[in-house]
């Protein structure tokens, strides 16, 4: 899935023509994407928002697709409230009878899921507190100095987070093998921050090219070192970068499936994602189960995506709105 | 690196300025980690796979160079490696014909400023922070023969995740359900990037709303276009969670990436013919991937 992951862009379509409109999600200091004001005030006549027979056709259009779009989770949801018994005799399509959260006891305790989510935290954490310190390290050497390789580096990185994982699996597994970190979750930390990198080295450098070249200069006349210029001068401004790639590499790397379930043997050291393979079947034995795990599954970044969903969509547009 | 320099704005010529030996370290430090990194642990596998290749391997005994002999017998005596690269244009196709051009339209009627506009990029977004592994189990209730919605409704008693003749296209339902969000997001973007006056002066020449978007939208929209197309044909190659979570990619769901991994992980361990597919399904990617890095960088250089 990994969450496609990428969208780095084209970081010359703010230049071109766009200029005018882009608010560049890249540019420090201006709103990100997703909470930006209204475009000005130039209203044309498509604009105001009367009632006209079109708005209408418009929204009701897009109502029914939005129910469509919602009905595999509502109905999940639905299943997940209704007790087996309930179900096996009326049908799923039915009026309910009782609605309770029995399912959900079940399936938290018998498949043992806080144990899965724990796993998930101890990976996914560690993995986008490194991936971010280290890409920002990168980020910034290559943003803010030029060399020969500068380019060349940079697509190093991008296109690294562009191969499909299973193009690599094969010598990563004898290697992590030989190396001792198999069926380790701090080899799945590492694969995660090595396999991110490459996106998060993209979207950080284009945020701090953004950034006035005087930054530097200045620290440079105060006689800081570049360590001081990176830790105390360009990281706090790329701070709302950092905040958009720490909500949607945490939301990745969560929902990681390959890595772990390749380079982990034991189920036992599962994140939540990868073991919902091993589940399936062994403890979600009906639908309803099934339903209330895969909802329990979904919440914590479903929670995060409603809560921070300005992040989430930065994230994303940040590569490709330069 | 001896030509180190500060970054200065394009337009002035470059200063050159001297640093000091321990910020030269530093730097090269900074930028060294993390590239090494990524070289040991993705592009030094990658290498790998290419090596692998052309070798017959068990992981146990001696490695054995064979030439090209995998990737004739991929093609010719390996009855899943056709249905599953068919499989995969499928794929490719069906996400970039249809829930492609479904994002992008979703995305031309969100931009219009309407209410309750951030109500539905949410609500078409949300499949998008789900796991294609999720997504997967959330749809085997819809799908499921007994006891699935659509059956349950329709009365009919379709087998659609077990019947190999339409199970992909099942599949396909729900990876473009998760696809058409993150499609709709990359446009909206792209969308509001667009400088108004452009539309405008559309529209007073006499255009029509479906001419303004195809003549003079949608060609300023490139970039993200190129975008679109990489994010599109990457999601099409990788597609393996989805498959894998409902029958393990077996029985008409066979993908690329199921082969490569059966071929590592299974009872077999036949590393060298793995790997041969892996590098197929590399020197694809890398097509798009150059491409892509090409549009991408091109005008940088010239900074």
């Amino acid at each position: 899935m990994s969450a496609a992951t990428l969208t780095p862009g084209e970081p010359d379509s703010a230049r071109d023509g766009a200029a005018a409109g882009t608010a560049g999600a890249a540019t420090p200091g201006a709103p990100l994407p997703g909470s930006r004001p209204s475009r000005g005030g130039d209203g044309g006549a498509d604009r105001k928002a009367p009632l006209r027979p079109g708005r209408v056709i418009l929204h009701v259009s897009l109502i029914l697709w939005g129910a469509i779009w919602l009905v595999p989770l509502a109905w999940a949801v639905y299943t997940s409230l209704r007790p087996y018994a309930e179900t096996a005799e009326k049908g799923y399509v039915s009026l309910p009878d009782t609605l309770n959260f029995d399912n959900y006891v079940a399936a938290w305790t018998q498949a043992d899921l806080p144990h899965y989510f724990l796993n998930s935290l101890y990976i996914a954490v560690p993995a986008v507190v490194v991936v971010l310190f280290m890409s920002s390290m990168a980020a910034f050497v290559l943003a803010r100095f030029s060399f020969k390789l500068n380019l060349a580096m940079l697509m190093f990185f991008t296109a690294a987070n562009l191969l499909p994982q299973q193009v690599i699996i094969t010598p990563l597994y004898r290697m992590f093998l030989s190396l001792d970190i198999y069926n380790t979750q701090f080899g799945v930390v590492l694969i995660n921050v090595a396999f991110q990198m490459g996106f998060c080295v993209f979207v950080l450098s284009n945020f701090m090219k953004a950034l006035p070249d005087e930054l530097g200069e200045a620290a440079q006349v105060d006689g800081a070192g570049v360590w001081r210029q990176y830790y105390q001068i360009v990281l706090p401004l790329t701070r709302p970068a950092l905040a958009a790639l720490a909500t949607l590499e945490f939301a990745w790397i969560y929902n990681d499936f390959f890595w772990a379930l390749v380079l982990l043997r034991d189920g036992d050291a599962m994140p939540v994602t990868s073991a919902l393979n091993n589940l399936k079947g062994a403890f979600f034995t009906d639908n309803n189960l099934v339903a209330a795990g895969a909802v329990m599954i979904a919440l914590p970044t479903v929670v995060m995506f409603l809560a921070l969903q300005k992040h989430f969509v930065a994230g994303l547009t940040l590569g490709s709105n330069k | 690196m001896s030509t180190l320099t500060q970054k200065t704005r394009p337009a002035k010529a470059r200063k050159v300025r001297r640093y000091s030996t321990t910020d030269r370290v530093v730097l090269a430090l900074m930028l060294g980690i993390p590239a090494l990194v990524v070289l040991a642990f993705v592009w030094g596998p990658a290498l790998g796979s290419v090596f692998l290749s052309f070798t017959r391997w068990n992981g146990v005994t001696a490695i054995q160079p064979v030439g090209f002999q995998n990737y004739e017998q991929i093609a010719t005596i390996y009855p899943p490696f056709w249905p599953a690269l068919l499989n995969n244009v499928i794929w490719l196709l069906v996400l970039a014909l249809v829930a492609t051009p479904l994002g992008l339209f979703l995305a031309v009627l969100l931009d219009k400023n309407i209410r309750g506009t951030r109500i539905y990029q949410s609500v078409f977004y949300l499949p998008v922070v789900l796991s294609l592994a999720l997504v997967g189990f959330i749809w085997t209730l819809l799908y499921s023969q007994n006891q699935g919605l659509i059956n349950q409704l329709s009365g009919a008693h379709v087998n659609w995740l077990g019947n190999s003749d339409i199970n992909i296209w099942a599949v396909l339902v729900a990876a473009s359900w998760r696809h058409v969000g993150y499609i709709m997001v990359l446009y909206l973007a792209g969308l509001k990037g667009v400088d108004p006056s452009i539309k405008e002066a559309a529209s007073i020449d006499g255009a029509n709303q479906r001419q303004t978007f195809f003549r003079v939208v949608f060609p300023v929209l490139k970039p993200i276009n190129v975008i679109v197309l990489v994010v599109t044909v990457i999601e099409g190659l990788r597609a393996f969670d989805i498959v894998y979570i409902i029958n393990k990619g077996t029985n008409g769901l066979e993908l690329l990436s199921v082969l490569i991994t059966n071929n590592i992980i299974g009872e077999a361990s036949r590393i060298g013919f793995g790997s041969a597919i892996a590098v197929i399904l590399l020197v694809i990617s890398l097509v798009f991937i150059v491409t892509y890095l090409v549009q991408t960088f091109r005008k940088e250089d010239a900074r």
